[in-house]
């Protein structure tokens, strides 16, 4: 077991909406007289099943209560406990699945308008990501210049299955926009259901669709350094959110060795994948899913070839862990100050001034 | 149906001054559309010329993500006597088999076999098409080559029958799938095509490629043929996630996979999130009674094709040293332009033993050749 530094910064953590009725405030009238005359419900995702045990720690879990929806709990079970200075909500309520853009736009407004005001005035250490529509890039851009001037808005955020691979041309006018404004864009474990989350089609079990998110990473992984992000948009961060790090230097050998094959396909892609992820893009902790001994992990160390690359996250409130087990296994005291302080700050500019 | 596939000796290395060794993947190509004319009824050739194999994708004769060489193959590999590369078994046997001391060859006849065909029935004819050409024309002419029986898979029923006819043949060695099915493989509509190799003592060859219909990612189609080929090793994760999860290896322990031209690095990543997910949802898989990487570890196999390459080539032996020196095949890929030259794979020189299993003696083994 690694120990915690004082002071960190928590870069993956979720807010819950209690129910739908806690967003009608920030809906427009026009919206909010829809929701109500269409009898629209809750719009929790399937990824993350109410009482499926992963969904929340059962010592975080209270009877009657959403898990992550209460602020004074988040602040007993997650900021408090990991002497946390900073943390980044990232708010899973599905409002990017829905099919209209124009109901998405209005719910990710509202989304992020109820997040500055139940939580950013409320509690000083949380940060936030801005809920795009990713249903519309235009859209999507609006929102995301509309909550710049708020500097507590650090990130933009997405998730790793959507309309289409993350990396095409379409979701361009989005990360312009995130480099613009000095803003990571973080990629969140989900998906939008439009296709099935194996290449293989619908699994059976809920255990498949949550062991397919690394899968996902790993191909929206490809497609951001494949399409040729990186090199129009140099300066652009992606964090990969809940996505698990394990898999990354596997995927790497193998995404690079079939570059060096197919550059004649991708020929803007003027350096190795290894190098862009080392400069553009970072993981967070958990989930862990780590080798059952320490060496082992030692040796996954190297082959990440980089102490730059992982953020701290706690996922509450989501069950990654027991205790204050938070950390990866047999890291230094140095190691743990870059993934909990100097990693996120170097990552997020915006967190610099606070 | 319990068949005893008998042992036999290796036939006498032709090149006895280099290592032997088993060539895991090998692929058999037609010299033109006519090559299974004699081994399809009338109706089918006329089908095929009127309409064609029709795969589930986009073009009748074209991937719809091109190539990177011409049939993805090496411009080396042209025979001398004209066809496409890897269509002349004397070709094959001099500048693959004698020029590396191969004693064993498996044959995967992958591209246009008929498993992936939208009309199931003229596929299953092409598929039994396929393993006559392959018999008549490959494997006996030349006993270093063991053939995969090509089955079409989607119809489970019409599988096992293809199975039966071949699998009492000391040619064939493997039963063959593509790893893009259609739905899950673990789903129990495929479990009779498991049961019935594991009863065969034939183990099951999971190829990467094929056209499930669905798209090659949970983000849909990505745009390129880098990303095609890097993604087989996550669709090779989804097949081998669903056949753990699903219990395959728990219901049928004797049932051995091997995974096929999707490299290997990635599974003990898969292997410890495939744990820590069962050891927090197991109330969902209680018919699951051990933790996944034992099944895994029990039952699967993969070939070496394409090798992950390190920056720090020696870290790939962490990996193998993960998964387990007498789980990996080696495999070349002749002819495809990603082959693998045995005398180059691997990063550094190892101890004579692990040597000898992974270019040899853990084929022989599985596939019963030793």
């Amino acid at each position: 077991m690694s120990v915690i530094e004082t002071g960190g910064i928590d870069c993956d953590l979720h807010p819950a909406v209690p129910n739908i009725k806690a967003l009608h405030p920030y809906l427009s009238d026009h919206w909010r007289d829809i929701v109500i005359q269409r009898g629209i419900g809750e719009l929790d995702s399937l990824s993350y099943p109410v009482n499926s045990p992963l969904t929340a720690r059962p010592d975080w879990r209270v009877a009657g209560q959403k898990p992550g929806s209460d602020l004074e709990l988040l602040r007993q079970h997650a900021l408090n406990p990991f002497r946390t200075s900073i943390a980044i909500a990232n708010c899973l309520y599905g409002v990017q699945l829905l099919f209209s853009e124009d109901l998405g736009a209005g719910f990710a407004k509202a989304l992020n308008d109820w997040m500055a005001a139940e939580w950013l005035d409320k509690e000083p250490r949380l940060r936030a990501s801005i809920v795009v529509p990713v249903q519309n890039p235009e859209m999507a851009v609006d929102e995301i210049n509309r909550l710049a001037p708020d500097k507590r808005f650090v990130q933009v955020l997405m998730l790793v299955m959507g309309d289409m691979p993350l990396g095409k041309r379409h979701y361009w006018p989005i990360y312009a926009a995130a480099e613009k404004h000095g803003m990571p864009v973080g990629i969140h474990a989900g998906s939008a259901y439009r296709h099935p989350v194996t290449s293989l089609g619908w699994p059976t079990y809920y255990s498949e669709d949550y062991a397919a998110q690394a899968a996902a990473f790993q191909q929206g992984l490809s497609s951001l350094i494949c399409e040729g992000v990186f090199t129009k948009y140099p300066d652009l961060k992606v964090v990969l959110l809940e996505s698990g790090f394990t898999w990354l230097p596997a995927h790497l050998w193998r995404l690079t060795k079939f570059w060096r094959g197919l550059r004649i396909e991708v020929p803007w892609l003027d350096r190795a994948p290894t190098e862009i992820v080392k400069s553009n893009v970072r993981l967070t902790t958990q989930p862990c899913d780590a080798p059952p001994t320490e060496p082992m992990f030692q040796k996954l160390m190297e082959h990440m070839d980089s102490d730059e690359l992982l953020l701290f996250s706690t996922d509450y409130p989501h069950w990654q862990f027991d205790g204050e087990d938070v950390l990866p296994p047999g890291l230094s005291r140095d190691t743990v100050r870059k993934i909990m302080i100097d990693n996120p700050r170097a990552t997020y500019p915006r967190l610099r001034n606070g | 149906m319990n068949v005893q596939v008998t042992s036999r000796p290796l036939p006498a290395a032709a090149n006895a001054s280099k290592l032997a060794i088993a060539d895991c993947d090998i692929h058999p190509q037609r010299g033109n559309d006519k090559a299974l004319h004699p081994y399809l009824e009338q109706r089918w050739i006329e089908h095929m010329q009127t309409f064609g194999a029709r795969p589930r994708q986009a073009y009748q004769k074209s991937p719809a993500y091109p190539k990177g060489q011409p049939n993805a193959s090496r411009r080396d590999a042209y025979p001398p006597e004209g066809g496409r590369q890897g269509s002349s078994l004397s070709f094959m046997q001099k500048q693959l088999l004698d020029q590396n001391n191969c004693v064993l060859g498996i044959l995967n006849p992958t591209g246009d076999n008929g498993q992936s065909y939208q009309n199931r029935e003229f596929g299953a004819a092409v598929c039994h098409a396929m393993n006559e050409w392959v018999l008549h024309e490959w494997l006996e002419p030349e006993p270093r080559l063991k053939g995969s029986i090509v089955v079409p898979y989607e119809d489970a029923d019409a599988a096992v029958a293809e199975l039966e006819k071949y699998a009492a043949n000391p040619h064939f060695a493997q039963v063959l799938m593509l790893s893009r099915t259609s739905e899950p493989p673990g789903q129990k509509r495929y479990w009779k095509l498991y049961e019935a190799a594991a009863e065969a003592g034939l183990p099951v060859g999971v190829h990467a490629f094929g056209f499930g219909g669905y798209p090659v990612s949970g983000s849909g189609w990505p745009s390129y043929y880098i990303e095609d080929m890097v993604g087989h090793a996550q669709s090779s994760q989804a097949f081998l996630t669903s056949m753990v999860i699903e219990g395959v290896f728990e219901r049928i322990p004797d049932l051995q996979l091997v995974l096929i031209e999707a490299g290997f690095a990635w599974l003990p990543s898969l292997s410890w999130r495939l744990d820590k997910i069962w050891n927090r949802l197991r109330v969902e898989t209680p018919h699951l009674k051990r933790p996944p990487s034992e099944y895994i570890h029990e039952s699967v196999y993969l070939t070496t094709q394409p090798m992950e390459e390190p920056a720090k080539r020696e870290q790939v032996l962490d990996a193998i040293d993960w998964i387990g020196w007498d789980r990996l095949l080696f495999a070349t890929d002749y002819p495809h332009w990603d082959y693998d030259n045995p005398d180059m794979v691997l990063p550094m020189p190892l101890p004579e033993q692990k040597r000898r299993d992974f270019f040899l003696n853990n084929a022989a083994k599985l596939y019963k050749q030793d």
